[in-house]
């Protein structure tokens, strides 16, 4: 008889299911709605009609869309998401190439915001109406304000073209380097595994202007989450309670409070690595980072479906692992959450 | 006495209602200046081409690239075009996009979320299943793809930016009706002889309506944001129409060689507007939440 | 032990500042029990959030000396103060659930509190922390020391504040209404329990409640505090028997108790005569093997199965019960908000179980049948004004509009003692008592033939009890209504009905004349609730 936690994850997991479903289908529908015809574009610009249609019978994009449909289910399920058309390569190995690039330049912005914003959320919320508080709060609105593009734009101009401290933003690494060996894809883990600390400190450089754009975005909801969980979770009767049983101010805030705030902390963790994942692509575009967001861009520009089909469910796929990961994660901790 | 009478009652609340918005400006300093920060980006919306002092299109191919001076307040662009009639002028488009998506994606979610969250059952499951669908999107990508695959107009930038908005207020309403459903108001005008439908929409909705304010503004600087995103990679308006979005873009080809002005102006203005939306919020909820009148 | 002169707390609110305690001054014996009396406002419970420094952010004491046996609380460093906090000094407070970590388990909450004031090691800290399960007789310590308060009862859940509490042995405990939100079978356990461990211990403890019976059965002094101040202080009897203050007089009279009609609530001078009403002998209401089940998580649960009674015309049927015995659902299905699972409610002659909630809204009956709500404050509107949601049933079903409709909602306001000024207000603008009045109102306003309440004074003071039960005996008269009474309080419902139900776990375990159930009652657990129900001494003088 499975305990009441393992048939709890069991059925999240199930929940998951139609998601991922709905996620395929759309993703499937909404590329066969782009503009342009691969079957030309294959061919070449020299191609007659007839040599179009062979490449289109062969693509397999003559058949009804219920069946390309089946079809493309069927290469899904084997682990293949086409060939993109701009490269020639296969998608997957397109996404598997850039993805670490993106998830780098993600992660160190999340680590970033989250050094500066929960500290910022906690102060705030332990010392209502200080000049803490209200940093917070501008901090706060100003953050969701910032237009991520025009942000990076603004620290290039400032600390490449006035001040001479940033690097140029040309991508991960100055031409002068060469890129570690690949074992994680990450360039600061790689560097330091080889102990190449030149490398280590140029691809840090490049990083450092793009991380802190994304990680002022980000900043905002982490903030204002972290402030307002904290304010109701030290405003509950159980604080009470632990102040009048004597115990210190220490133990009350982070044995307490903070321990009950971090709940719905962690769920806007989630949504933010959402939004940031959507932040990714404009943020590439600016410094040119060869991650999957810039690859997305291009893919569309040039309608090349298959890539951006694969962008799409990969990314789409990838957020509700991480949600269920979350979400059973959540459940785990919180013991109440267990036997609803 | 004091005599009250039931039909001068509603003259009466109406006079009312204007007299607590006075006073939440009044109280509330921060509100007051984003409400007049508002007024005045809907007035360059409304009368921008009227305040443009030179054509947004008409380009001088002389006095290209030329920094901030009397002449021109925010400089030139590369095609000699007057950068500050365009900022103003693309007020009215990104106000209008904005405007337009929330107001679509407000309408729909909330009825979504009102169904879900009243009746429950498997209508809600349903609507749980799509929304998470929605959701699992990240947003700024479906956006990308609707409008790709659906074709690079302005509507469809609204429709697109609708449909990745729905979710946040189908949850919001939902949360907030069900936590409501049972309340013994909503009960009582069961009693009252009210069907269910009437409770929904007359009773526990307008009770929704205070959160879903602070939603509403922080999505009204999100569509803003989204709209000139789009723009910015290519998918949303197109040139030579004046945006935000599209002018940013233009002017960082033009940063990293000095000329700071071509996508700093925009860039500050889109700003402005967008936290003034996020200012809004909280005066908005003060205004709509009858617990805030003395 | 403690003393308490001529304290002064004040909050900094967004209307300036407010005095919450004027001048305060009062002193607690070592091993004595000091009740403070008081109802919402009267800055009781502020009075003892000042002594032990836990005051909210805006709060500060003013002026006054509180001295804790020699040592000045006031003037403490909060090191000191959380020192004397648990060890010295305890404090259990009310809504016991919500007064636990949620995501801790209870025996570590209690060694927590061990562990910060040297009572225990490491090592030794769980058995420690079990042992002070078992004072508080928990039973199976070892097996609730790992459980979440989620999992635990409301009564075991206040056994584990008072073991947090007690478990380091401090010399005073201020109880701040520990027994509100607790059945009445619950709420003796636990009065009883603390009653016997500060005995044992040789504790001093102060009681501060709105209940003057609970203070006057527990305590040997009692303070009552009205408006921030003392107005009297004596022994329990002394209080009953010869109150000094006008105020006392009218807590004393208002405290609903065996032997005393509704209208002796009342203060002396507002006393009129108690209008008779008349009951028939045709049964206004029929319910015949009324069931309700739910489908729970693991198998169907029935929160009814099967019962029966009758209601005659212009009689006054109370429904008697603690929580979960299903008496709510009885009366939610009765007033058509809820499908019964089985079984037929005859409402003058015509079954209408077998019209769907969803659709009554609309019948012609459902006018005859009106609720008045147990919680005021949520049974009304927010946004609607008193006028507008008195008006709503006029309006929707007796169709009324314009002048029409106001003078009805006037009229109906008279008829509640509502005055007409307050018809324009907001319900977070009105008072407890006022809001009673406006649900009332509104419950009234089609001349219902049978009126439900729902616990209608639970959440009112009892001075404002007092009023509205006898509001309710006068409408009963005028408007010849039949009365569906609702409620854990037996006290209350023997001063309005004429005939009584016993729930329990769904069921009617005992039925008859109010006043027989509760001078002669037949089930051991009618009894149990009798006697659960505190007494306060009987007055010198007739009621």
């Amino acid at each position: 008889m499975p305990s009441a936690r393992v048939k709890m994850v069991l059925g999240r997991v199930a929940q998951a299911v139609p998601v991922a479903v709905g996620v395929v289908v759309i993703s499937f529908l909404l590329t066969r709605a782009l503009p342009g015809d691969p079957a030309a574009y294959f061919a070449g610009p020299a191609a007659d009609e007839a040599s179009i249609a062979q490449i289109r019978e062969a693509l397999g994009l003559d058949k009804p869309l219920i069946q390309q449909f089946v079809i493309y289910v069927g290469e899904l399920l084997r682990g293949e998401l086409g060939t993109s058309i701009s490269t020639g390569q296969s998608v997957a190995a397109d996404l598997a190439r850039r993805l670490p690039a993106s998830l780098e330049l993600t992660l160190t912005a999340l680590v970033i915001s989250c050094a500066v914003a929960l500290p910022l959320g906690i102060l705030a919320a332990t010392r209502p109406g200080s000049w803490v508080d209200h940093l917070c709060r501008v901090l706060v609105t100003a953050g969701v304000s910032l237009p991520t593009f025009f942000t990076g734009i603004v620290l290039i101009y400032v600390f490449y073209y006035l001040l001479g401290l940033a690097p140029s933003p040309l991508g991960r690494l100055d031409f002068i380097y060469l890129p570690p060996e690949r074992v994680s894809g990450f360039y600061l883990v790689d560097a330091a595994i080889a102990g190449d600390w030149g490398t280590w400190l140029g691809a840090l450089k490049q990083l450092i202007l793009p991380a802190v754009t994304l990680a002022l975005f980000t900043l905002a909801p982490i903030a204002r989450m972290t402030r307002a969980a904290m304010l109701s979770a030290l405003s509950s009767d159980f604080i009470r309670t632990a102040r009048a049983a004597g115990l210190t101010r220490r133990k009350v805030l982070y044995g307490y409070a903070l321990r009950n705030a971090l709940l719905p902390v962690v769920t806007t963790l989630g949504m933010v690595f959402s939004f940031t994942l959507g932040a990714n692509v404009l943020v590439e575009k600016v410094f040119a980072w060869p991650g999957i967001g810039s690859y997305a861009v291009e893919a569309l520009v040039v309608s090349d479906y298959a890539a951006v089909q694969g962008f799409v469910l990969a990314m789409a796929l990838l957020f509700v692992v991480l949600n269920l990961v979350i979400d059973i994660a959540y459940a785990l901790i919180d013991p109440r959450i267990g036997l609803t | 006495m004091a005599e009250i009478s039931m039909p001068s009652a509603r003259v009466e609340k109406a006079g009312g209602t204007l007299r607590h918005i006075a006073y939440v400006l009044r109280t509330n300093p921060v509100t007051m200046i984003a409400f007049a920060m508002f007024a005045f980006f809907l007035a360059c919306g409304v009368f921008g081409p009227a305040l443009a002092p030179y054509d947004p299109l008409a380009s001088n191919a002389a006095v290209a690239l030329q920094p901030p001076s009397a002449a021109h307040w925010f400089g030139t662009d590369n095609l000699g075009r007057d950068v500050f009639s365009r900022v103003i002028v693309a007020t009215r488009l990104d106000l209008m996009i904005s405007v337009a998506a929330v107001a679509l994606s407000f309408l729909a979610g909330s009825a979504l979320g009102a169904v879900a969250g009243y009746w429950g059952g498997w209508l809600d499951a349903v609507l749980n299943r799509l929304l998470d669908t929605i959701m699992a999107f990240p947003l700024f990508v479906l956006a990308m793809g609707i409008v790709a695959a659906l074709g690079n107009t302005i509507e469809n930038i609204i429709y697109a930016t609708a449909i990745i908005n729905v979710p946040f207020y189908a949850r919001l309403v939902r949360a907030e009706v069900n936590i409501r459903r049972n309340a013994g108001f909503a009960l009582a005008a069961k009693l009252s002889g009210n069907s269910d439908l009437r409770v929904l929409a007359l009773h526990i909705f307008p009770n929704a309506l205070p959160p879903m304010m602070v939603q509403v503004s922080l999505n009204l600087g999100w569509a803003i944001l989204n709209a000139a995103g789009l723009s910015f990679i290519g998918l949303g308006v197109r040139p030579p129409t004046p945006e935000w979005g599209i002018m940013v873009a233009e002017g960082a080809n033009f940063i990293v060689s000095g000329e700071w002005w071509l996508a700093l102006f925009p860039g500050l203005w889109l700003m402005l507007a967008v936290f003034t939306f996020n200012l809004l919020g909280d005066g908005l909820r003060d205004m709509v939440d009858p617990r805030k009148r003395t | 032990m403690l003393s308490i002169k001529d304290l002064s707390v004040s909050f900094r609110t967004r209307k300036g500042e407010v005095n919450a305690v004027r001048g305060v001054s009062f002193e607690v014996a070592k091993g004595e029990t000091l009740g403070i009396v008081g109802e919402s406002g009267s800055g009781k419970s502020v009075t003892s959030y000042a002594l032990m420094r836990i005051l909210d952010a805006g709060g500060r004491i003013k002026t006054g000396d509180v001295t804790y046996d020699g040592i000045d609380l006031r003037r403490a460093a909060e090191r000191e103060m959380q020192d004397i906090r648990g060890r010295e000094i305890s404090m259990i407070f009310q809504n016991p659930r919500a007064a636990l970590n949620p995501i801790r388990r209870v025996g570590h909450q209690i060694e927590d509190v061990l562990i910060q004031h040297a009572q225990a090691t490491r090592q030794d800290a769980r058995e420690k922390a079990i042992q002070a399960l078992e004072a508080v007789k928990i039973r199976d310590a070892e097996a609730r020391y790992h459980a979440y308060p989620f999992e635990l009862s409301g009564g075991m859940c206040q056994r584990v504040v008072i073991a947090i509490a007690l478990a380091c042995n401090p010399r005073l405990l201020v109880a701040d209404e520990p027994t509100t939100g607790l059945d009445i079978t619950t709420q003796k356990a636990v009065m009883d329990l603390v009653r016997d461990l500060t005995r044992d211990r040789g504790m001093s403890s102060i009681l501060i409640t709105h209940d003057l019976g609970l203070a006057a059965q527990y305590c040997d002094r009692i303070v009552v505090m009205k408006d921030g101040e003392i107005v009297e202080e004596g022994d329990p009897q002394r209080l009953f028997s010869q109150p000094r203050h006008g105020y006392t007089q009218r807590l004393v009279d208002a405290t609903p108790r065996l032997g005393v009609s509704v209208r002796s609530l009342l203060p002396a001078d507002s006393r009129a005569a108690e209008p008779a009403h008349a009951v028939g002998d045709r049964p206004l209401l029929e319910v015949v093997d009324l069931v309700k089940t739910y489908r729970g998580k693991s198998g169907p649960v029935q929160a009814v199965k099967g019962i029966s009674f009758k209601l005659l015309e212009g009689q006054s049927l109370g429904i008697v019960g603690e929580s979960g015995c299903g008496k709510s659902t009885t009366s939610e299905m009765i007033v058509r908000l809820l499908d019964p699972t089985s079984g037929a409610i005859l409402f003058d002659g015509q079954d209408i179980a077998g019209i769907p909630a969803a659709g009554f809204a609309r019948h012609p009956r459902r006018r005859d049948i009106q609720m008045v709500f147990q919680d005021a404050t949520d049974s009304l509107n927010p946004r609607h004004s008193a006028a507008q949601s008195i008006g709503e049933p006029l309006a929707r079903i007796a169709g009324l509009r314009g002048a029409k409709l106001k003078a009805r909602v006037e009229e109906l306001a008279g008829l509640v003692g509502l005055p007409l000024p307050l018809l324009s207000r907001f319900p977070h603008q009105l008072s407890g008592g006022q809001k009673a009045r406006v649900g009332i109102a509104r419950a009234i306003a089609l001349e219902p033939k049978l009126l439900i309440l729902d616990e209608p004074t639970a959440a009112l003071d009892v001075s404002i009890q007092a009023v509205v039960l006898n509001l309710l005996v006068d409408l009963r008269a005028q408007l010849g209504m039949s009365y569906l009474f609702v409620s854990h309080d037996l006290n209350v419902v023997r001063l309005l009905c004429d005939e009584v139900l016993v729930m329990r776990g769904g069921e009617i375990i005992e039925k008859g004349p109010a006043a027989q159930v509760m001078s002669d009652p037949q089930q051991d657990y009618t009894r149990a609730l009798i006697s659960a129900a505190p007494q306060p001494p009987a007055k010198a003088h007739a009621a």
